[in-house]
């Protein structure tokens, strides 16, 4: 938590001034060094926000020599085939380091094997890949299901029926924010899930899941969600004219501005959060201290980005309209990532 | 009568050969043993794939679902053929025969295989999603070595693409079934007439089809080493593509194995070209479908101007 906040006053100051205690000679090593970003996606705020953050972190190291070039690529169709391909495409291109998110954990690691053999540093971020030789910067969406739990039981202390919105089915992110959902409900066992629909982590896919579950549903204390599913929820109940549940939100502006609106009008209050978009210029970091030859632990854990009633205000200031909760990471904080994984 | 369209092989051939030559400008280090089973080792399951719906449309229907099939396959590769190879071989016989039925069941009932192929994908999809809710499994060993083996003088890839080529224009283009085959697609009751039995020549078209369905799935498992439920999808479009542009038609049995398993390289290599000319991929789908029309565009012209002669 105490990181959370330091990272965010980082980002409300004004995020992405790399103010660097000069040029170290790690820095130097890398800077004849190219990196590829292999990303599956670019169909969401989430994604374009983390483009854009990896983007302004590679051109910012670029133009002060720290490396020779980072581009981002981008598969057209989701597909862990079309991604495996672009991998053994940017092998042949010469790269470096791959930054991958990848469509798949396991599908592309036949492409990831590929570029270790060949030389190349693979870095896996958000959607990691289990391939041994790549590294993980990997979010505990487990812990952030259980959370949501933890949350709603100490807000509820008597418990109540809880709406579970799940993600994409088939995906190992669905799988494990479910698991930590799950295990939430056996420790605080006043809950019980009553119903559950995919959402998709989008706002009109859950919407019309939701109205289409409600009128078989008993009175809902709160929903849990996996992000980018909240808003459509809250549209939905409000649409079926039942009380508003305490919904769980995912950073998203629109989430966050819904939220704002509601406590205005009535002191409703809850807790959104997800991972920030930013950790792919986390990745970049650390994908630049593995390149200078610094020893980096092959797992590495992100914390989540929480706002809570405290901080709405001055996230939804920082948040442009349709996009996401954003904060933008340093080398520095690369390097305590990369500490604490060492402790740990 | 052109070159062309005397020899329907040639243009898919040309089509390629012209892609290879601008991709090794663009990409010198694609120009290697290493550089080219790179460039088309993912490149096989598509090829069988695309058999599989070759198969399909020679007699005059059309697979939508073959690339949720592939999926299946996979994650039965990836979980029971490893895991107990016994099991896993009879559940791969199983789905073979699944699409045999699936064949004579569109003919005996004359429903169009367009609908009921479609529907299929959500029961291939249901069934992989069944067995690997998330993604997972391991590529058999065998697999794997199949499949990353370093043959000389030629990568895996380019012979395996050989190999699949040669067994299938055999198959069509040679042996005495084939030619019946392609005659359901010609004149079917030209075929009935002649006394075969139109609902098991479906059937065995679309078994065939299930038989490089598998295949592909495990090809793709090899390459990859696991599975997931969605991995092959767009499988589905790419084989419809390559059977096209490999000098197939959508009716009449016109069809060649071997175009067939050259437009699934051309499509392969369409996509590596774009990436590396650094094509932004909000562009990238929509190029990738102008360099499908020009090829297409570049038969109708040759065989346009045959067509008019005649």
């Amino acid at each position: 938590m105490t990181q959370n906040n330091k990272l965010f006053s980082a980002a409300v100051i004004g995020a992405i001034s790399l103010t660097l205690s000069g040029m170290t000679q790690a820095q130097e090593a890398t800077a004849d060094k190219r990196v590829a970003l292999s990303n599956n996606y670019a169909g969401n705020s989430w994604r374009q926000v983390m483009l854009q953050s990896f983007e302004e972190t590679a051109e910012q190291a670029t133009n002060d020599g720290v490396i020779d070039a980072a581009d981002a690529y981008t598969t057209s169709e989701n597909q862990a085939t079309e991604q495996a391909a672009q991998i053994q495409n940017l092998i042949l291109q010469g790269y470096d380091a791959i930054i991958i998110d990848a469509a798949s954990p396991t599908a592309l690691n036949g492409a990831v094997q590929e570029a270790c053999d060949a030389g190349v540093t693979v870095v896996s971020f958000d959607g990691i890949v289990t391939a041994p030789c790549a590294w993980r910067i990997a979010v505990d969406f487990e812990a952030m299901g259980h959370q949501q739990v933890d949350y709603l039981a100490s807000r509820l202390p008597d418990g109540g029926n809880l709406l579970e919105i799940r993600g994409l089915a088939g995906t190992s992110v669905d799988e494990q924010i479910h698991a930590g959902i799950q295990r939430g409900v056996e420790t605080h066992d006043a809950f019980r899930i009553s119903g559950s629909v995919h959402g998709d982590w989008a706002q009109e896919v859950a919407q019309k899941g939701v109205a289409g579950l409600l009128p078989s549903l008993p009175e809902i204390a709160g929903v849990v969600t996996q992000g980018g599913d909240g808003y459509g929820t809250a549209q939905a109940f409000d649409a079926a004219g039942r009380d508003m549940p305490i919904i769980v939100l995912g950073n998203r502006q629109d989430e966050l501005q819904w939220w704002q609106e509601q406590h205005a009008k009535d002191g409703y209050e809850t807790l959104s959060m997800s991972i920030a978009p930013g950790v792919a210029s986390l990745a970049f970091w650390v994908t630049q201290q593995i390149l200078a030859g610094e020893e980096v632990p092959k797992d590495l854990t992100v914390p989540f980005l929480k706002v809570t009633q405290d901080t709405l205000e001055s996230v939804l200031e920082e948040t442009p309209r349709g996009s996401v909760a954003n904060t933008v990471y340093t080398l520095d904080d690369a390097q305590s990532v990369i500490a604490s994984a060492d402790n740990g | 009568m052109t070159l062309f369209s005397r020899y329907r092989i040639l243009l898919p051939i040309a089509s390629l050969a012209l892609l290879l030559a601008v991709t090794f400008y663009v990409q010198p280090r694609t120009m290697s043993y290493f550089g080219l089973n790179l460039l088309f080792n993912l490149a096989v399951p598509i090829a069988l794939a695309t058999i599989a719906q070759m198969l399909i449309i020679m007699v005059n229907d059309i697979d939508l679902g073959i690339g949720a099939f592939v999926s299946l396959a996979a994650c039965v590769a990836a979980t029971f053929l490893e895991q107990s190879p016994l099991i896993g071989a009879m559940i791969m016989a199983a789905l073979i025969l699944s699409y045999a039925l699936m064949g004579a069941m569109i003919h005996a009932l004359a429903l169009p295989a367009i609908v009921v192929t479609l529907g299929m994908s959500f029961v291939w999809g249901g069934l992989a999603l069944f067995l690997l809710p998330s993604p997972g499994g391991t590529s058999p060993a065998w697999l794997r070595a199949i499949m990353t083996v370093k043959p000389p003088l030629m990568p895996m890839a380019l012979v395996a693409a050989c190999l699949i080529a040669g067994v299938t224009h055999w198959l069509i283009a040679r042996a005495g079934i084939g030619t019946v085959l392609r005659g359901v697609g010609g004149n079917a009751d030209a075929v009935r007439r002649a006394g075969w039995s139109l609902v098991r020549l479906k059937a065995l078209a679309y078994g065939l089809a299930g038989l490089f369905g598998v295949l592909a799935g495990m090809a793709l498992v090899g390459l990859t080493t696991s599975a997931d439920a969605n991995i092959a999808l767009r499988y589905t479009l790419l084989s419809i593509a390559g059977v096209i542009l490999g000098g197939g038609e959508f009716t009449g049995g016109k069809v060649s194995p071997a175009g067939a398993v050259i437009g699934a390289l051309t499509l392969a290599l369409a996509a590596s070209f774009l990436s590396f000319m650094r094509l932004s991929p909000d562009w990238q789908i929509g190029a990738q479908g102008a360099i499908l029309i020009a090829v297409l565009a570049a038969r109708l012209l040759f065989n346009g101007r045959d067509g008019a002669r005649r």
